[in-house]
């Protein structure tokens, strides 16, 4: 899109001009609430499987770390980081399921947080005495009790747990230079200084981010109308498609375009990527932006091949907004596309000119982001739903 | 060595009619008639006008007003990258260095949380996002507070290795049993400060302590964009309707301006400009020079300690990050009102109205002109007039601040209270944090706010549910 469009649009935004309000001057068609409540049940069931997915390869990650504190070796360490890797990135499909104080965003804290001050947790290169690891006086014991209470505690990048705990405990600090951490094995092995406490650590925050994951699958499990998802079935169709449409818009314009790329992009400090010890934020960007799509779409192909498919925001636009659906549909396959582009890893990708290639295409994976996240609130208007962005 | 004060002494008539409840021939007041000023015409969802983002989710105060332009998106990401991330000591051109030599915080995340209030501590735990003034009686320069000529403008209970702490503070609480009108009992905890572990001797011995707790972070750039005529209309019409509610505007050294203007944040009204308050926060709670403020925070019997280890040169936080903090903190969003229609809100916004609740805390505010479109001639709700009121010697902290007396408080807007717990995970309200709910917050009005709070006091239970449920839907 360019950047005029962009430019009407966040004018049209900000003066709430009628771009399209075919919604209010249309008949009612018959069946229009029956899309409306097909919608979101497709979503509850995209995000049952999304969520369940991510529980599952998070037990693997719990699995894969159980075998690398029982047998520390080079082998154990590179499969818990691949189990990472892959719990991560399936979580990240997941992340458009926030923002609406849904089972996620009651946990998310201490599941996903970051940025991650490494020095809160362990030994770092100019501090080795640093971090609750190391910290036996201030932490006698570590307890689950312990590391919940510390997470965020006296700042926000103060993270105790969660997946960007783990990850920092797998790969250790990135080099001087550039390129993911290479913590090794040996940290975990008998004779590393606290090696107890660390091993019990790593245990732990594993074991929490199952945990907490586990509220969440529950809390959109099919069938019971008592949990989350029964709840958000039974509820006001449009303030469920505002969830809906606040989750996708908030995560592709402030969080991704804004704090995961453009932050990063301007500073050109590789600590600004989300996955900062692995390097591996690219992965995790495409799958955020495609978890967008999913919902637009309403589909999903789960890890075990199960393909769900159904309405999704897209149709619901088409019925009232033909032309505007497709221009939402544009740009999101254009966002998609945008990120794709940004070539990994993600350290050398913010570096150079801003003529270099590679920024170049972050920063159309910022202003596609963007554009995206103002036209969800666009669509919102198209359906008559309240939402500002 | 001990220094406990009494920074809050229960009022004489609070116990007056406590007494006189427990004998049971208190009457019911009637509610008075609301004045037209009083009744709200706060009827959308547009708490902040164009700068209102719903979501209800704990990130709900950190969205940035929509529609800002690409250079402005921008410095707010980064302002919010330096926000939340700690800082180190040190000093430039190590990124993010400077912190202390004392300081309170690493990060404005340690007590702005999510954006959102700050937390009180456990009882007899240091206070950490509760952070303790200090002066001693007389006027600054400007006529502000005098600092204490060892421990400056507030006690900082960190320091960098190698430095001491200037000294912890911890509260106490009593508790104060009183009841309500329908006879239902209730308790408020009154805190009693000490300060303990001092670093540098004792505190002047007629020092005076302000505890101030970290406010939510939305909504500020409206507040400034608030003309100082329309606050001051706000002010002549209390005075001329009379009711005993009387607000006034502190007047406070602008630095920039280099000289007097209304105050608007703070506690106390004590700041002027949002960017003077960031300045300022950064400075005297982290320890970080900035163009505005480019001295160390230390007084000069700390020097001996301090002084080496504060590098010269250029500031901690430069001109450009300072800018993108203070455009960051301008342009957060406030959250949309939710459940409007809901008949209880209704009721309770009528009971709100009809206690004259809204004559302090005015549901709708207009902003002027502003740098950002966004901010600029908006109609507002954030339930506050930015007055001084005098709120009884219950809440006072005998501290005076340029024209506020221990007795003012400034009315803090009451927008996102009712998402308070869900961002901030608490719901510790007042200057302090006392109020362990709204209700004992309500229930610690006094002074001007008197007749406001026995209004409340005598209302049914489901009446003062109806309240509670029309304030946590703001």
């Amino acid at each position: 899109m360019k950047a005029s469009s962009i430019l009407i649009l966040l004018v049209a935004t900000c003066l709430r001009l009628p771009l399209a309000t075919a919604a209010a001057d249309l008949p009612a068609k018959s069946g229009a609430t029956e899309l409306k409540r097909a919608v979101i049940a497709n979503y509850a069931a995209l995000a049952s499987a999304g969520f369940q997915d991510s529980l599952e390869t998070a037990k693997k990650l719990q699995g894969a770390v159980n075998e690398l504190l029982a047998k520390p070796c080079e082998e154990t360490m590179a499969a818990a980081r691949q189990a990472w890797l892959s719990a991560h990135q399936t979580y990240s499909f997941t992340e458009t399921f926030r923002f609406y104080n849904g089972p996620i965003d009651q946990v998310e804290a201490l599941v996903n947080s970051w940025p991650i001050d490494a020095s809160y947790i362990d030994s770092v290169a100019d501090a080795p005495d640093a971090g609750i690891v190391n910290d036996v006086a201030s932490h006698p014991k570590i307890s689950r009790a312990v590391v919940i209470s510390l997470n965020a505690k006296d700042g926000k990048q103060n993270i105790s747990t969660g997946y960007h705990a783990i990850e920092f405990l797998l790969w250790g600090q990135p080099p001087e230079g550039r390129g993911a951490g290479n913590r090794s094995w040996q940290d975990y092995a008998d004779g590393a200084k606290n090696v107890e406490r660390r091993r019990e650590y790593l245990r732990l925050v594993t074991d929490l981010v199952v945990e907490h994951l586990e509220t969440v699958a529950d809390a959109w499990a099919n069938g019971d109308s008592k949990n989350f998802r029964g709840k958000f079935l039974a509820k006001d169709p449009k303030a469920a498609l505002a969830d809906i449409l606040m989750g996708m818009g908030a995560l592709s314009g402030p969080e991704l375009s804004g704090e995961r790329l453009t932050t990063a992009y301007e500073t050109k400090e590789r600590g600004e990527q989300e996955d900062c010890f692995s390097n591996s934020t690219c992965d995790d960007l495409i799958n955020n932006a495609a978890g967008i799509e999913n919902v637009f779409l309403g589909h999903y192909t789960a890890l075990s091949g199960e393909k769900i498919a159904g309405p999704g925001v897209f149709d619901l636009l088409k019925q009232v907004d033909p032309a505007f659906a497709v221009k939402l549909s544009e740009q999101v396959t254009t966002a998609v596309a945008a990120v794709r582009d940004i070539p990994p890893p993600f350290d050398q990708a913010i570096l150079g000119t801003n003529e270099a290639p590679n920024r170049v295409a972050m920063k159309k994976a910022i202003t596609a982001l963007q554009a995206q996240s103002s036209m969800v609130a666009q669509a919102a208007k198209v359906l008559s739903i309240r939402l500002k962005l | 060595m001990i220094t406990a004060l009494r920074a809050n002494v229960f009022p004489v008539r609070w116990m007056a009619w406590s007494a006189v409840l427990l004998l049971g021939v208190l009457a019911v007041q009637p509610a008075e008639p609301n004045s037209p000023e009083a009744v709200s015409d706060a009827t959308t969802e547009l708490a902040g006008g164009n700068a209102t983002v719903f979501d209800v989710s704990p990130k709900a105060f950190g969205f940035p007003v929509p529609g800002l332009d690409e250079d402005s998106r921008t410095s707010f990401f980064i302002g919010h990258s330096f926000f939340i991330r700690n800082w180190v000591a040190g000093g430039p051109p190590a990124t993010r260095a400077g912190l202390g030599p004392l300081f309170n915080a690493r990060a404005c995340s340690a007590c702005h949380a999510n954006d959102g209030r700050g937390r009180p501590p456990e009882p007899g735990q240091p206070l950490v996002q509760v952070l303790m003034r200090v002066s001693v009686p007389g006027a600054g320069p400007h006529g502000g507070a005098l600092p204490d000529p060892v421990y400056g403008g507030q006690i900082e209970g960190q320091a960098i290795p190698g430095v001491r702490p200037e000294a912890d503070v911890v509260a106490t609480y009593a508790e104060l049993p009183g009841q309500f009108g329908d006879g239902e009992t209730f308790s408020l905890r009154s805190p009693t400060y000490s300060v303990i572990n001092h670093g540098y001797g004792p505190l002047a011995p007629n020092a005076l302590l302000s505890p101030r707790v970290a406010p939510a972070m939305c909504g500020l750039g409206l507040l400034e964009a608030v003309p100082e005529s329309e606050l001051k209309a706000i002010a002549e019409r209390q005075a001329r309707e009379g009711h005993g509610v009387q607000g006034h505007l502190n007047s406070v050294w602008d630095a920039v301006a280099g000289k007097m203007a209304i105050g608007r944040f703070g506690w106390k009204a004590e700041q002027p400009t949002v960017f003077q308050q960031s300045a300022t926060a950064f400075n005297e709670d982290m320890g970080l020079t900035s163009p505005l403020l480019p001295q160390e925070n230390y007084t000069k019997a700390e020097a001996a300690v301090c002084e080496m280890k504060s590098p010269t040169g250029q500031p901690d936080v430069s001109a450009r990050i300072l800018h993108d903090v203070v455009l960051y903190s301008r342009t957060l969003a406030v959250p949309g009102r939710r459940s409007m229609t809901d008949a209880i809100v209704l009721r309770g916004q009528k009971l709100f109205e009809q206690a004259r609740c809204a004559v302090c805390h005015a549901p709708t505010l207009h902003t002027g002109a502003s740098d950002f479109p966004q901010l600029a001639q908006q109609t507002i709700h954030p339930y506050s007039d930015l007055l001084l009121h005098d709120m009884g010697e219950g809440l006072s902290d005998h501290r005076p601040v340029y024209d506020a007396t221990g007795n003012d408080w400034r009315t803090p807007p009451l927008w996102g209270i009712g998402l308070v717990s869900t961002v901030s995970g608490h719901t510790f309200f007042l200057h302090d944090g006392r109020a362990r709910n709204l209700t004992e917050a309500i229930l610690w009005h006094g002074g001007e706010a008197q007749a406001s709070r026995e209004q409340y006091r005598n209302l049914s239970k489901s009446d003062r549910d109806a309240l509670l449920a029309f304030l946590n839907a703001l």
